[in-house]
């Protein structure tokens, strides 16, 4: 939590001596808690006091980093519980658990195709981040043999999963560049893997049955020199995991504990087709830094990742794209024009039905904010004058010889106006976007 | 120094509505279901009690929907034609805990069912099956207002839950439902400030707070999901901190909006890198539906039976204790 500058005030000296170059320690308190100083300027301070301050700087929750490169995965540093209040920073790491004990044929051929899930969503990219290497037994020589061979096969984050320190500490030396995560600290083998995360500087993953033992853990674990954490609880019924994960969020923002200032991971349990995609969504809603499952089909990962994305959108400030006239296909002058909003959403549905359809037309989007139509209708950011603004200002008039715009069926009330208006006809398309590739073929034939 | 875990208490819980009545009530459903009653935010259970779970209704349309992709119509097969069967069917086989009724066919522009028509399909599905019903109407103002309050009248000492009442066209359907003993359906733009003002307007025709519940106007994954979530999250603090006028369940159109979605219904063909489309529609509805689960939700209307036996599944495992 951020000192305010009274805060700071009573940590100084209270001198006055103008060390600083600032004429009162007030004065100094102020320009520090607006971050325009830095507190080495001042001589004076106590070692206690500026290690509080240091603290305070500090975000509540840590950023905890995993992978390198492209790949890089941040997680944590995360202000809020509700998304309401601000917005989720930083998506959720979703990882696929693959096994040391299946043939090599058979993980090289799940790497990749791990590897390949990644889908295009309203202009965006969403990918699994992570692949977890669990180790079935205790050949420490095939484990590590199997997270080489998938550090070669993936360039996605490393999570290593193992009971036995040993092989963690071996398998994560082989691979430490590409900042593996260790999976897991408990209390019997925390000494030698805080050790080694130390060493190799690794994020490393602090498990424990319940928060109160976390609580006794993770002390002890930065007291031997890891200070990247992951948290983790046991396994249990999913509202515990969920009364877990919450706790682990609300503790420190709420009241400032620094003990639990870590994300946390989720492993699941369930191998159903159909429960882990839904334990794994609950875990994402509520907070989970990371989560790892063993499914990997598209139809099970597509909802995942979608949900996340959904998720980790900014509620202030919707995606949205450049308002403009958008040429789809082969376009010419007798192309129909069609009118859309900035929304992303808005703009990615039609624009996958206009080229699901196979015709080429012009694709407006207009400024409306990032409000969807019947949003922006009813904002009148979507009126006759701003469409027609548009049609003139993207040029439509030198694009098409036509006169006719097709106007979304949601704000049909609004064609005799933008008509007048605009001096175009106006054609009243379908309402949801999936009745385009008809509508444009019947345009077409109607000619 | 002993764990200090962060439990919140809240001052306010969410009303109780109860939908069906049993013969001993004045109806003749085989049950009656109870909804609401939360004390804090969804599953938290260590610091808050939610006497009554989750309900799921199966929906059924007095015409046959056109636009269902066949992964949706294969479970159900024939009786999609057959509103009476395929409500038999969701009792019966499916052994669903409401039943929703449709009345899609009504609409001006779809295929303009008369009062009669529709007030003999009520009746048949009344006869013959036993389940809570919740009547929602086709969205046109005047054949709502025509034909909900026949619907009232003739399932009159049922408590069924009717719908939708919206900020312009609410009147006649409050006053069928107080006159008939109903519950009623407030929907609003996923729009909280609506949903309160609707909810005021609703309470001063004298209809109580325990007879109504919120439709937030939710959207499926991946389309405008987290708006309703964020809404119906935000709505429940307010509810929780004192706010009477947002303290009722919410009911959310799941299976309309899930199966809507390019996900839910594209085949395999058409996106062969998005993987089975059985399996992917299932778990459009069923995320959606879970997604909502953790905002609040109280009823969903659901399609896919194989969705619902998930989430139903689901929403047991999040009440164990
Ligand atoms: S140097 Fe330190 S003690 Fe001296 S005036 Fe500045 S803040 Fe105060």
């Amino acid at each position: 939590m951020a000192f305010s500058g009274l805060d700071i005030y009573k940590l100084l000296p209270k001198t006055n001596c103008r060390k600083c170059g600032f004429p009162t320690c007030l004065a100094f308190a102020m320009q520090l808690a607006k971050k325009a100083v830095s507190v080495e300027k001042c001589p004076e301070i106590t070692a206690a006091a500026k290690a509080a301050l240091e603290a305070s700087a500090q975000p509540p929750i840590k950023l905890i980093t995993v992978g390198e490169g492209e790949q890089k995965l941040e997680i944590g540093n995360e202000n809020v519980l509700f998304r309401h209040e601000e917005k989720f920073f930083h998506p959720a790491g979703v990882g696929i658990i693959i096994n040391d004990a299946a043939s090599d044929e058979e993980i090289k051929n799940r790497v990749e195709h791990v590897n390949k899930l990644s889908f295009e969503r309203i202009g965006q990219q969403i990918s699994v981040n992570l692949i977890a290497v669990r180790q079935a037994g205790s050949d420490k020589a095939r484990f590590e043999a199997v997270v080489k061979k998938v550090a070669e096969l993936t360039k996605l984050g490393i999570v290593l999963i193992s009971a036995d320190a040993a092989s963690l500490k071996a398998a994560a030396a082989h691979i430490a560049k590409r900042k593996p995560i260790i999976h897991a600290a408990n209390k019997e083998n925390y000494q030698e893997l805080a050790a080694a995360a130390k060493e190799l500087s690794l994020p490393l993953v602090v498990k424990a049955d319940t928060l109160e033992e976390l609580s006794e853990l993770i002390p002890a674990v930065n007291s031997a020199g890891a200070n990247d954490l992951i948290l983790q609880t046991g396994d249990k019924p999913v509202n515990k995991k969920i009364w877990d994960l919450t706790q682990i969020r609300r503790m420190p923002l709420k009241k400032n504990n620094r003990v639990f200032g870590y994300p946390s991971l989720t492993v699941i349990k369930s191998n159903d087709t159909y429960e882990q995609v839904i334990e794994a969504c609950d875990y994402i809603l509520k907070y989970t830094g990371i989560v790892l499952l063993e499914g990997f089909e598209a139809y099970q990962i597509l909802p995942i990742l979608t949900l996340r994305q959904n998720i980790y959108t900014d509620p202030q400030k919707p995606l949205q794209v450049e308002p403009k006239a958008y040429p789809i296909g082969q376009v010419n002058e007798n192309s129909p024009v069609l009118i859309t909003t900035n929304f992303s959403l808005s703009y990615y549905t039609v624009l996958g039905e206009v080229e699901a359809s196979k015709i080429p037309a012009f694709l407006i989007s207009v400024d409306t904010e990032g409000m969807s139509v019947l949003t922006a209708w009813a904002a009148e950011k979507f009126t006759p004058d701003k469409i027609n603004e548009s049609i003139k200002k993207f040029g439509i008039p030198e694009k098409v010889k036509h006169k006719n715009i097709v106007i979304p069926g949601y704000v049909a009330v609004m064609s005799g106006d933008l008509e007048e208006k605009s001096g175009y006809r106006i054609i009243v398309g379908p309402r949801e976007a999936a009745g385009i590739p008809s509508f444009l073929k019947n345009i077409q034939k109607a000619g | 120094m002993p764990l200090e875990l962060i439990k919140e208490k809240w001052s306010n819980k969410i009303d109780v509505v109860t939908i069906g009545a049993t013969k001993a009530e004045g109806g003749t459903r085989s049950k009656a279901i109870k909804v609401g009653g939360e004390t804090g935010l969804p599953y938290l259970l260590e610091e808050s009690e939610m006497p009554h779970k989750p309900v799921i209704a199966m929906e059924i349309f007095d015409v046959a929907p056109d636009d269902w992709p066949d992964t949706l119509k294969d479970p159900y097969g024939e009786v999609l034609n057959n509103p009476l069967e395929w409500a038999m069917k969701c009792e019966n086989e499916f052994k669903a805990d409401l039943l929703t009724i449709r009345l899609s066919g009504i609409h001006p522009d779809a295929q303009n069912r008369s009062e009669e028509d529709t007030v003999k399909l009520i009746n048949e599905i009344t006869a013959k099956v036993k389940l809570p019903l919740i009547i929602l109407g086709c969205g046109d103002d005047a054949k709502d207002n025509l034909i909900l309050p026949r619907c009232a009248e003739i399932t009159k000492g049922e408590r069924c839950l009717i719908g939708d009442a919206v900020q312009k066209n609410y009147k006649t359907i409050v006053a069928a439902c107080l006159a008939y003993g109903h519950s009623i359906i407030a929907e609003s733009p996923i729009d909280i400030n609506i949903a309160k003002q609707l909810n005021i307007l609703i309470s001063e025709m004298g209809l109580p707070q325990e007879r109504i519940v919120i439709n937030p106007t939710v959207g499926a994954l991946g389309y405008g999901m987290e708006y309703a979530y964020s809404i119906m999250e935000r709505a429940r603090i307010a509810a929780f901190g004192g706010d009477k006028m947002l303290s009722q369940p919410f009911i959310c159109f799941v299976g309309q909006e899930a199966w809507r979605a390019k996900e839910a219904k594209a085949k395999i063909s058409e996106f062969p890198e998005w993987g089975n489309e059985k399996e992917r529609g299932i778990l459009w509805e069923a995320v959606t539906a879970s997604a909502f689960l953790q905002a609040g939700a109280d009823i969903l209307i659901m399609r896919h039976p194989k969705a619902i036996e998930i989430v139903k599944k689901h929403i047991e495992e999040l009440i164990k204790n």
